[in-house]
Parts: structure tokens; sequence; C-alpha cells
């Protein structure tokens, strides 16, 4: 890549157009001059008097002549296409047009089309957004954009990415609005340190993952979890001694059915032994202020109805 | 003679090439001489004008109508929706102008196997305008002597006059069909009102503009030379003759020698001297809108569009010879002196049979596709969030986004559910509402019993339309478990 970096090619690709340009030119020029001779001087033989491999005759098709100002159109047009846009090297044009610009002029353009409708969201409230049809539509296409790909087209997420669709899952419900416009602007990070040596061997976490389990009532070894129980106090902590979590740390509850790591014996064993490291990215620097109050009021909704979008069916 | 493979028609035809005063040196370009073709009547012409009022009818009458409180025929390019009539179609439906595309073809190979180059002579814009710029041409300067005088004389007072109101004419039409083309567009009456306001957008501007010059400049200016130098259908028609096809034809054997005779001449008396039944008049080439002598044989300007054979019927006429000096003949009609009934029987030759059955076949299928088509539309994508996930104890679920494309122009109602997974269920079941003649995107999630077989299972959406008469469209997809 580094010869083209180089400043001769621009004058050398500049320096070829040109050339080809002039040279069509004066082909033309030149071939609207020529004349040809009929072969053996005869004017109704209508050929050209060229001649190959001893009898191949050229027969002469003439161009109508207005043909001829279509080409020199067509070179008028390259050079004032190659004065106005940029297609000569480096030369920026006299419009000094760029497709950068032309994008940067669109989303401008777009921007301020908008711009009545976001202040028209941002001056309610999220809650109330959030039974706006209008204003879900929109929100709906943000997150379609800008957060479908981790929590998935129905907010319901996957093993790592919350399920939005669910007031437990990051307390939604309770935190409400405020909670989630934070989030979206700041992202969030999620941490659990390991705790395998607090707790002991592989047979000491599978006790605890056990007893975890029984805490929200999923199939569980009794005796495991019995056994689990008193090494539950390294985790009560952050969890909770009834393991109900802490809100203002971002311990989960894990007395509900909901399993954002994984359920079962081997999900929590592997959450014990290496912790957990979970990162939402902050939306601020993509998303205006204004959409992330928007796609907030749609994610409310989103936990407030299973699927925010449809109706329910007619009986 | 050394051989040439320079393409020599039957009868040797000699194109004017450009000469200079050695008068054997030719330049690589031609200035065509412009055409005064003089005027006509007859069957043929009156075909012609019925064709050119029945397409112009359709052409600048259509956008007019309208159907359910809209255009009936509109093209909304911006928000991708096509209006045919009670049709709402989608760029998705794009295979129904490939079939019409497929179909126009198909006829143009089937008319011009049949009776040559119809189109050309008939339908085509290029003739229909010309026909009517010219029909406007006579009117304001005369028929083709007083156009030639016209032409010839100085600049004064008559000639200007005559010549901008042409010209005035021409732009008037010129630009009414570039509003008309544009009003396919946008609805016509809105686009009328932004005229009389002077408030048209920069592209309906330039677009009216556009089609505006290309009607005047092609049907005032360009005329025979689209046909001969621009056209592409012009040339490849030639490749669908055959010996059968009917063209418009001079009768070599009756008509040679030409020659003028006193009208009381006898046939046996002209005979005697070396005369057939062409008496020279000219007429032919005076009347042809492309400027050949059709007495050459079949040429490649020909469009068909037979003046030369009204206007030499009427000079037969005159004459009391009998009709058909040119006729639409075909070339084995000649030849062999067939008579029409024998003509008529070569129709039906393999070439044309096999345009037919073509042809028939996939406008049967196109219409039958049309009418049994579903009002809406489904694509299903699997979610790219996330492959399938454990909800609760050990349920799996799949997400899909459905994109329905409601292609009625009322609000639909439709229930969605899934078919060819045992157990497996749309959750939660509820119906989706969809504007009219508008699309969306509808999350979906299917979730199926645990301990199921890892891997790909196919399954299909059933999506029903809960209008009446009810509408069920079927989409397959797969519902992916992991391992």
């Amino acid at each position: 890549m580094s010869d083209f970096v180089n400043g001769f090619w621009p004058w050398y690709v500049a320096a070829i157009s040109l050339v080809s340009v002039l040279a069509c030119g004066l082909l033309l020029y030149l071939a609207g001059k020529a004349t040809v001779v009929a072969h053996d001087g005869q004017a109704d033989d209508n050929t050209t008097g060229h001649v190959w491999d001893g009898n191949l005759r050229e027969y002469n098709n003439p161009l109508p002549r207005w043909w001829l100002w279509l080409f020199i159109l067509t070179i008028v047009f390259a050079l004032v296409y190659l004065a106005v846009f940029p297609g000569l090297g480096s030369y920026k044009g006299l419009l000094n047009w760029s497709t950068e610009g032309e994008h940067q002029q669109d989303v401008t353009q777009l921007r301020a089309e908008v711009a009545p409708l976001y202040a028209a969201f941002a001056a309610q409230s999220v809650e109330a957004l959030a039974k706006d049809k209008r204003a879900l539509a929109v929100g709906e296409r943000l997150f379609m954009n800008n957060c479908s790909q981790c929590h998935g087209s129905d907010g319901g997420g996957s093993k790592g990415f919350p399920n939005l669709t669910n007031a437990n899952a990051a307390w939604l419900g309770e935190r409400g609005a405020a909670h989630i416009v934070q989030t979206v602007t700041n992202g969030r990070i999620g941490m659990m340190p390991p705790m395998g040596a607090a707790i002991g061997g592989e047979p000491e976490m599978s006790d605890v993952a056990n007893y975890v389990l029984s805490l929200s009532g999923s199939p569980h070894n009794e005796i495991k979890a019995f056994s689990g129980k008193s090494k539950f106090s390294a985790c009560a902590a952050c969890h909770g001694v009834d393991g109900k979590g802490n809100k203002a740390l971002g311990a989960p509850n894990l007395t509900d059915d909901y399993w954002l790591h994984g359920w079962g014996e081997a999900a929590i064993v592997s959450a014990i032994r290496n912790g957990k490291n979970n990162v939402m990215p902050a939306q601020s620097p993509k998303l205006s202020a204004e959409q992330i109050h928007v796609v907030a009021a749609y994610v409310l909704s989103l936990s407030q109805s299973t699927i925010a979008t449809a109706v329910p069916k007619t009986p | 003679m050394p051989h040439s493979i320079v393409p020599l028609a039957t009868q040797p035809k000699v194109i004017p090439i450009a000469l200079d005063d050695s008068s054997n040196v030719a330049s690589l370009y031609l200035s065509d001489p412009k055409i005064y073709a003089r005027s006509v009547s007859g069957w043929f012409n009156r075909w012609r004008w019925t064709m050119v009022f029945a397409t112009q009818l359709v052409f600048y009458g259509l956008p007019w109508l309208s159907i359910n409180d809209r255009q009936a025929m509109l093209f909304d390019l911006a928000s991708r929706r096509f209006y045919i009539f009670n049709l709402v179609l989608y760029p998705q439906d794009l295979i129904y102008l490939t079939g019409l595309l497929v179909i126009s073809a198909l006829s143009l190979f089937l008319f011009t196997a049949i009776a040559g180059r119809l189109w050309c002579g008939y339908i085509c814009p290029q003739t229909v305008y010309t026909e009517i710029f010219m029909w406007v041409e006579r009117k304001i300067e005369g028929d083709r002597i007083a156009r030639m005088r016209l032409d010839k004389s100085p600049w004064g007072l008559n000639k200007l006059a005559r010549k901008s109101a042409k010209q005035a004419v021409w732009i008037a039409i010129g630009l009414w069909t570039g509003f008309t083309f544009v009003g396919y567009f946008t609805p016509i009456r809105q686009l009328g009102g932004e005229v009389l306001s002077f408030g048209l957008g920069p592209w309906e501007l330039f677009w009216v503009l556009f089609y505006g010059f290309a009607t005047y400049g092609n049907a005032g200016w360009m005329r025979e030379q689209v046909c001969k130098y621009m056209c592409p259908y012009a040339r490849f028609q030639s490749a669908m003759f055959d010996r059968d096809t009917l063209t418009v034809t001079y009768d070599v054997e009756r008509g040679e020698g030409r020659g003028s005779r006193p009208r009381s001449d006898t046939p046996a008396q002209y005979h005697a001297k070396g005369l057939g039944d062409c008496i020279d008049c000219g007429l032919c080439v005076q009347v042809c809108p492309t400027g050949i002598d059709i007495r050459n044989g079949l040429q490649y300007e020909c469009i068909s569009c037979s003046a030369c054979i009204d206007v030499c019927d009427s000079v037969m006429d005159k004459m009391h010879y009998p009709r058909g000096l040119i006729r639409n003949s075909t070339e084995n009609g000649v030849v062999k002196n067939l008579s029409q009934t024998q003509m008529l029987r070569r129709v039906l030759r393999p070439r044309v049979l096999v345009y037919t059955a073509v042809l028939g076949v996939i406008t049967v299928g196109m219409l039958w596709s049309l009418l049994a088509r579903a009002n809406f539309k489904v694509d299903v994508q699997r979610d790219r969030g996330s492959v399938a996930r454990m909800v609760g104890q050990g349920l799996l679920e799949n997400v899909y986004r459905l994109q329905i494309m409601n292609a009625t122009e009322q609000a639909q109602t439709y229930a969605i559910r899934v078919a060819g997974l045992e157990g497996a269920l749309v959750v939660p079941d509820t119906a989706v509402v969809v504007d009219a003649a508008s699309s969306r995107w509808v999350p979906v999630r299917v979730q199926a019993p645990p301990r199921m077989t890892a891997g790909s299972h196919p399954i299909a959406f059933v999506i029903t339309s809960q209008a009446e008469p009810p509408d069920e469209v079927v989409e397959k997809s797969v519902f992916l478990i992991p391992r």
C-alpha cells in the first residue's frame, strides 16, 4: 500500500485521466476529418478501399454525424465532472464534495427532521413513553439496531446477557426507569470474585451449588444441599443470608427462577470457581440522550409485558 | 471476381455516402437528409391511428383513475409500494415484473415471427409520438411539398410564425407527456397542484423535463434516426424473420419495369412496351417515414408501417389496376406464388407454435400466481443475538424475527403458530396487528420441551390473517438445540 501513499501517484492518475480524455477528443477530431477512398476509385462500390488478405474489403457503414456530437458531449461531461467532483488525483473538486461529507449532511438533515419528535418524547417521562405507541415503535427500532445483538430481538437475552422481559433479571421493575437510563447511558459491570478458595475444594463447591439450587426450589441433592448451607456464609456477604441478593451491590437474587449465567449444578460450580466478570458497554457515545430516553421506555415496556408490541389475541 | 465478405442483399442497395468533389472519397460520418414524409390515408393508416389513440388514451388516462381513495396506478418508489388497481405490490413481488417483461418479449417474438415488425409500425412509442408530432407539423406547415418549400424559403414572418407555433405545440405535448410519466410515480393530482403553484420538487421537475425533452427530441427531431441507429429491437427483430413472415413486399415480377404510361394503356399495350404495373410515381418513397424505397426489397430500416401499401393501393385504384403491387406478403408467398390461404396455413409452423406455447404457459402461470397469492407476505429470520436459550427449568427457546408485509389496504391481524416440531409453541400466543399496506418486524419466541436431540430441527411458521376470507402463509425455518 505504501506505493500509493507516495505523492507522485495522484499526479500520475490525474495525468492519465486528462491525457485519455484529450486523446479521445483528438481521435474524434481526426476521425471527423478523415476520408476514405473507395476501392478501385468507384464511388458506388461503397467500400473503404482497405483490403486485407488479398480480397477482404471493408464495407463503408458510416455513423450518422449527430452521433459524433454525443461523443463530444461525453468529453465535455467528463471535463466538467472532473472539475466539479474529486476525480483527478487528490484534487478535491470545486464542490468540495465527498461521500463522507454527504453522509454527514444526510445525518445532520435527518437529525434536524427528527429533532421535534425527540423533543416531544423528551418532555415526557420514561414511564409515560412506555405506554406511547409511537415512542415504542421508535424505541423498538432503536432496540433492534443497538441492543438486540446481545439481548435478543425479543429482549429475552441468553446466557450471560440479561433477559429484559423478566422483571427479576436486573430488577427492572423495582428500580425503574432511572436505573434503565443509567445502565444504557453508562453501561454496567457485574463482578463476582472467584470463591473456590473461600469455600474449599470441588466437593464443597458442589455442596454449595446444590444449596443454591434448593433456594429456588430447583431439583437438587438434599444431602449435599444440607452440607452446603454452612459454606454459603462465604456467599452471604453479597447475596445475603437468605440468598435474596443485594441490590446496592448488584448481587443477584438466588431464590428466583432466573439464571443469567446458566441453570444447574455445573453452571453454579463454574461461577463459584471462576467468578464472573460481565460487562455491558456504555451506549452514550452511540445514542443521544433523547434516544436513550426512548429506548429505555421500550425496555421498560418489555419488562412490563411479555411482548410489548403484540396485542392480546381477540377471543 | 474476388470473393467478398461484404453483406449484400439480393437486391444490391447503395447507402448514400457523403462524397466530396473527387466523388470517390467518403467521410466516415454521414449526414442523412431530412425526410419529408407525405401524408397518407388508407386501411393501415387507420389502424395506426387507432393504435395511437388506444395507447395514448391508456397512457395519459390511467394516472387519473382513482380506486380505494388513491390513484389506481401508482408506483410509490419512496415507500416502495406499487399500486396497480386492487393490487398492492412490494419490491419482493419483482417476479411479476420479470414475468411481464418475459411475456412482452415472447409476444414480440411471436408477432414478429408471424407478421413482421408490427410493434414498430403500430405501437412503439417512437412511432406513435412521431405520428402525433408529424400530424402537428402537417397541420401547421402543410404537407410534404409545402414543408419543403417552407424550409427552403428565407426567414420571414410566415415562416417564423409557423415554425414557432409548431415548436410550441411540440414542446407542450412533450411536457404533458413528461408530466404524465412522472404522474405514475407521484400522485398526479398532487403533481398538478405543484405545477400550478410552481412547487415542483427538484427531482420531479428534472424528470418532467427529462421525459418531456426525450419525447420532443425523439419524436420531433430524431424520428427515423432512432430506429436506424439507436434501437436494438429494430435490429434483432430481423432474427425472428423467416421465409413465412409477413413483410411489406413489392411484387417485383408484377411491377417491373417501371415507367409512366398513359392511363388509357391496356395491360397488353404497356406490357408490350416492357412495362410492369409500377408507374414509377415515387409516392411509396415520399410517404416512407424512414426514407427508403421499398422497391429495393426488404431493408432493415423498414418499420412495417405499411404507408407505402396504402398509397400504392390508392394509385392502383386510380389506374384501375388490381391492388397489392406493394402488399403484406411472405418471401415464400412471393417466390412460390402462394394464395392467401396457403400463406395463412404456413402460420402454424414450429417456431410460431413454440412461441405460442411458451407464451401461453407463462401467461397462465403468472395470472394463476397473481390470483392465488396470499394478500400478505412473511420473511423469517432467526435471531442473530442468540442461538438458543434455556428458560425457566429446562424449556428451550429460539427467537425469530418475522417480517409481516400486509398487502391489503386495511390494518390486519395475524395469528402465528408453529408446526413441524412436537410440543413446540409460540410464546406468548398473541396476535399481531400490521397497518394497511405496511410491514413490520415482529420478534417471536418458540419454546420446545427439554430433552430433545441436539441439532437442527425443521419447523414451519404458519401465519394466518384473520381477515375474510382468511389467508395462510407457511414459511420454513429451523429450531436449533445446542449440545
